[in-house]
């Protein structure tokens, strides 16, 4: 499938910026799920200060604001020709060993919820099946409801207050994976929609390491593993890491954020 | 050099500055307490007006006692200006560019903060005072002949000295300000005894008493003194002669730099207004409209300078 | 009854000055007590005006203290030296080769000398740091190796320091004051130079600039600020190398590179020899309340527009856990037998190992895995039977958290007292400076005694003093 994706990120200031920065990861990889064909990003108001690869592989754009300007734009031209693989990247890997992704981090650390939710799995037999039961058992237990929780919320938060959205399901999945003793990481990326072309906000999903399959997606907010509708964006070991575009300003007035994301094919 | 070790520098000297102004405030309270005065609380208030000071050391203490006065003036550590403080805050500025002094310079503010913070440690009895008020000139002499006698001649020096004299201006002015109305020329002042004392107080406390005498063939009168302590070039604690200080050290670092200095074209303007003065046009001006003037143009120069050599970001 | 122990004396073997001592023991004994309980009161008034003081944290009312120095050499002979020089080479090398496998194909861990947990659940392994080569390769500019001896030849490493060592600065101080005090001395006997340290630090870290650096490499010191512990060697080595000291709020990126606020505007820097902790070096990747470090420092680092030095994440090679493994570690990289020696190293997270510390508390020294300075250990021949129990407690309550080791019967070197000549137990800390292609070590280093009779606690932080170290010529 090609898609198509318009993705433009606006940040206004109440007061003029003497410093703002963001870590920009927006830029598609090539793999056995999809091709990259056009891809472009572009910064208004700011300038790309450094680009590099990240340890998980991303490609990563440091952006600086310009001084004194009260708004920050980064906006995402580009097409992708995806193939479905039964959600299935394979025996793909990185610098990062497999034990890294084992270990928990501040965002997916597991508690007595997650811990129950990966308990309640356990003794299924099978892999594929075991995963997907857990992804069923998250969506029972913590209901999609938008707004509820932020960049901030823990995987055991999320699964205490029982509402999330995307991104907290995949904490909450890597941290009940890692509980059950497998590799397993976040995603970041976008979700052609049959229905709609707008959409508020960028997606994720989790990946999982299995024995003789390679990592393998689980897409817990709509029950199914990846298929040509995706777009893998970045990875890492939690929504942090993989977060599409992540910041730090320094002095004192409000910060306002506009998305707007056209996914069509 | 890196602009946090200008903004260091100079704010160093400020404070080394500060603490010999403020001992020499003191000595001439004491001075005049002591063998003048018929109302020495009278002459303690005095002190603490002239230092600009009043609000918090009313907020500390009700009455105005030599031993309050000095124990907040010297050593109180809640009090900015006291000497404890700003000597601390100098030798902390010191360390932060100890790399852009030399080994004697630093040595020698770094032995002044040791020997202060000894002096102060407990209340200053009233005969020992004299002493303490020598120790911290002493110690003054000794971080300014260090400075004088091994640093370099280059834009390091030009920011101490920039500190220094733009503390000493305002300190000058200060001075002035306070005792305006007792140097306004008024009919019932002329020839009046009780005048003197003040007078006296502004001279010593300038350490201008002497120098007076020297350079002054008139008498003490508002107008002769008022010429002496803001145009007298020769004097250097006068507005004149700090003020061409201020430009002569600006001036080098614009040669240094290159390009436009608008902190030296408005020590230019400053300075136009404090040399080759007469002084009854000050007088006709109005004498606290005069100095406060030159207050508000000393702190803008000071914001200008900061911002010219990126003091801070 | 504790069994009495004898130590071993550097400085008088049979009654008389072994070899190395021998000058300097004929020239103490011309010399009139007084005036040298004279000279060491000089040479603490030179210190105290020259600020050369610690910060003690958690002490308001004595803010900055002197580290008492003993006018006393500590003297190793050529011989001892380059065998020793050779050990720390050899260890830093394997130090730099262990980062550099450890942060990209992890090949000791896959060949399972290391065990995988002491990485993956190390706090000072940085993930950051993955799937990425610093400039030149070098890891570790900086190293501190702290070295004890028990016997004319038995050296033993106790702890490699490979974050942000300190002490350099007193190891130059002690030099200095030696040749005020006493110019005679070093005319009468040849001392190796260590003089030259700052020099080599400066060439080191222009080495190991990043590659698109145009020109001779600026270089700066990054300091926590006035306040910091070693503010005074941070200052110090600023001064002597001729490099500007900064703070984070003086650097910001500009045309991505990381620059310097200076009076005539900013200019690019190409290498910062740090001493902030990683957690602060940048609150964009790390520890986002920092205010001592540069915001995207990191992104920069990896786009490979600026040396870090020492580069973030080292800390992984020098906790004590790892510790015990480095002789593995020495040979797996470098294919030799590690020329030093380890000490005996019980891992309190093996059961087998839990269960003889436990049974030997009293003999042992337990320590931290990531614990410095010599807090929060046990020194069990020195604590009282309520302190053994106390820190019983908290062994069983996290095992994998601790270490012990047998008390060593460290060598003694006399200090200065009013009552003559007195043994005191040391230490050294030689300084091994690298740069891609080459390690060099200054002759001598850091020697600590413990000032207090029978102590075996030389830190700073605990009422330690400090030796000058001669190396010498023949």
């Amino acid at each position: 499938m090609r898609i198509k994706v318009s993705h433009q990120t606006e940040y206004t200031y109440a007061e003029p910026v003497s410093g703002a920065l963001q870590q920009v990861r927006l830029w598609p990889v090539d793999s056995p799920m999809q091709r990259v064909t056009d891809w472009a990003v572009t910064v208004d108001g700011g300038r790309v200060e450094a680009g590099y690869s990240d340890h998980h592989g991303n490609q990563v754009r440091l952006v600086c604001a310009d001084e004194g300007v009260q708004a920050l734009t980064i906006s995402v031209e580009g097409e992708v020709e995806t193939a479905d693989t039964s959600g299935i990247l394979g025996p793909v890997y990185g610098r990062a060993p497999l034990w890294y992704f084992q270990q928990p981090t501040a965002l997916t650390t597991a508690g007595d919820g997650v811990t129950a939710l990966a308990d309640s799995v356990r003794n299924v037999t099978g892999d594929l099946d075991r995963y997907h039961a857990l992804s069923g058992a998250i969506l029972d237990k913590v209901a999609y409801v938008l707004n509820q929780t932020d960049m901030a919320t823990t995987a055991e938060g999320a699964v205490s207050q029982g509402s999330g959205v995307c991104q907290d399901h995949a904490n909450i999945f890597v941290a009940a994976a890692r509980h059950l003793g497998a590799p397993a990481r976040y995603v970041s990326g976008y979700l052609f929609m049959d229905d709609r072309i707008e959409q508020d906000a960028s997606h994720a999903w989790a990946e999982v390491h299995l024995d003789g399959l390679g990592w393998v997606g689980f897409d817990v907010s709509n029950q199914i593993s990846p298929d040509e509708r995706y777009v893998r964006l970045a990875i890492g070991r939690d929504a942090k890491d993989a977060a599409p575009i992540s910041g730090l300003r320094m002095g004192q007035g409000d910060e306002n954020l506009v998305v707007s994301l056209q996914v069509q094919q | 050099m890196l602009g946090k070790t200008a903004g260091g520098l100079y704010w160093m000297f400020r404070g080394l500055e500060r603490a010999e102004n403020t001992a020499r405030l003191i000595e001439a309270g004491f001075r005049i307490a002591l063998t003048r005065s018929s109302d020495p609380t009278s002459d303690w208030q005095s002190v603490i007006v002239t230092s600009a000071q009043q609000g918090a050391y009313l907020a500390q203490y009700d009455t105005y006692t030599s031993q309050n006065v000095c124990d907040f003036l010297l050593r109180e550590p809640s009090n900015p200006s006291s000497v404890l403080s700003v000597v601390k805050a100098a030798r902390d500025n010191a360390r932060l560019v100890r790399t852009a002094l030399t080994t004697e310079v630093w040595c020698a503010v770094n032995e002044t903060w040791m020997v202060l913070t000894e002096l102060l440690k407990k209340p200053i009895a009233e005969e020992d005072v004299p002493q303490t008020l020598e120790a911290i000139r002493q110690q003054s002499a000794l971080v300014r002949g260090a400075l004088h006698g091994t640093m370099l001649r280059n834009d390091i020096y030009n920011f101490c000295r920039l500190g220094t004299f733009i503390e000493r201006a305002d300190s000058t002015a200060r001075i002035i300000d306070v005792k305006y109305h007792a140097l306004l020329p008024s009919p019932s002042f002329v020839g009046s005894r009780l005048d003197n004392v003040q007078w006296e107080m502004v001279l010593r406390s300038v350490s201008g008493h002497r120098s007076f005498r020297h350079a002054v063939e008139g008498e003490y009168n508002a107008a002769n003194i008022v010429q002496f302590l803001m145009l007298d070039a020769r004097f250097p604690r006068s507005l004149a002669f700090c003020a061409a200080a201020i430009v002569e050290n600006l001036d080098l670092l614009a040669q240094d730099y290159g390009g436009e200095s608008r902190s030296l074209a408005a020590a230019q303007a400053m300075l136009g207004r404090c040399a080759g003065r007469d002084v009854s046009s000050i007088f006709e001006e109005g004498l606290h409209e005069y100095t406060t003037q030159i207050l508000r143009d000393l702190t803008m120069l000071g914001a200008m300078i900061e911002q010219q050599y990126r003091f801070i970001q | 009854m504790d069994k009495p122990k004898t130590f071993f004396n550097e400085m008088i073997g049979n009654g008389t000055p072994r070899a190395p001592y021998a000058k300097y023991g004929s020239w103490f004994s011309a010399q009139n007590g007084d005036r040298l309980a004279q000279k060491s009161q000089e040479a603490e008034g030179f210190f105290r005006r020259a600020g050369i003081t610690f910060n003690v944290y958690g002490q308001a009312d004595a803010e900055e203290r002197l580290i008492p120095f003993d006018l006393v050499p500590r003297i190793l002979s050529n011989s001892e030296w380059t065998k020793l020089a050779k050990g720390v080479e050899q260890r830093v090398r394997a130090i730099n080769a262990f980062l550099h496998d450890i942060y990209n194909r992890q090949e000791i861990l896959r060949a399972g000398v290391v065990p995988t947990r002491l990485i993956a659940q190390n706090d000072a392994f940085l993930p950051q740091m993955m799937d990425f080569v610093p400039p030149g390769g070098v890891y570790t500019h900086i190293v501190g190796t702290d070295i004890v001896r028990t016997g004319a030849d038995e050296f033993f490493v106790l702890e490699d320091n490979a974050r942000t060592p300190s002490g350099v600065s007193y190891m130059l101080e002690n030099r200095e004051t030696m040749l005020q005090m006493f110019p005679e001395l070093f005319s009468q006997i040849k001392v190796q130079r260590v003089s030259d340290y700052p020099k080599n630090l400066r060439a080191s870290l222009e080495a190991s600039a990043p590659p698109n650096c145009e020109g001779r490499p600026f270089v700066v010191v990054l300091t926590p600020g006035i306040h910091n512990s070693a503010y005074y060697e941070h200052s110090f080595l600023a001064d002597q190398m001729g490099v500007e000291l900064v703070e984070g709020h003086d650097l910001r990126i500009v045309d991505g590179k990381i620059a310097v606020r200076t009076t005539r505007g900013y200019r690019t820097v190409d290498v910062i020899y740090r001493r902030v902790d990683d957690d602060f070096l940048d609150p964009l990747t790390f520890n986002p309340t920092s205010m001592l470090g540069v915001p995207g420092i990191m992104d920069v680092y990896r786009a490979g527009n600026i040396t870090i030095a020492n580069a973030p994440g080292t800390g992984v090679a020098d906790d004590k856990a790892i510790y015990s493994y480095m002789p593995q570690i020495v040979e797996f990289y470098t294919g030799e037998k590690a020329i030093l020696k380890n000490v005996e190293t019980h891992r309190c997270s093996e059961p087998e190992a839990l269960k003889y510390v436990l049974d030997n508390l009293a003999d042992l020294v337990v320590k931290e895995v990531h614990g410095s300075g010599g807090y929060g250990m046990l020194v069990g021949p020195a604590a009282s039977r309520q302190e053994i129990e106390d820190f019983r407690a908290k062994l069983k309550a996290r095992p994998a958290n601790y270490i012990a080791q047998p008390t060593l019967s460290l060598s003694t070197v006399p200090i200065f007292t009013d009552a003559g000549l007195a043994p005191r137990h040391v230490d050294l800390r030689p300084f091994a400076l690298m740069s891609p292609g080459s390690v060099d070590i200054a002759p001598g280093g850091l020697t600590r005694v413990a000032l207090t009779e029978g102590s075996l606690v030389v830190n700073s932080s605990q009422g330690g003093g400090t030796k000058d170290t001669w190396v010498l010529e023949d």
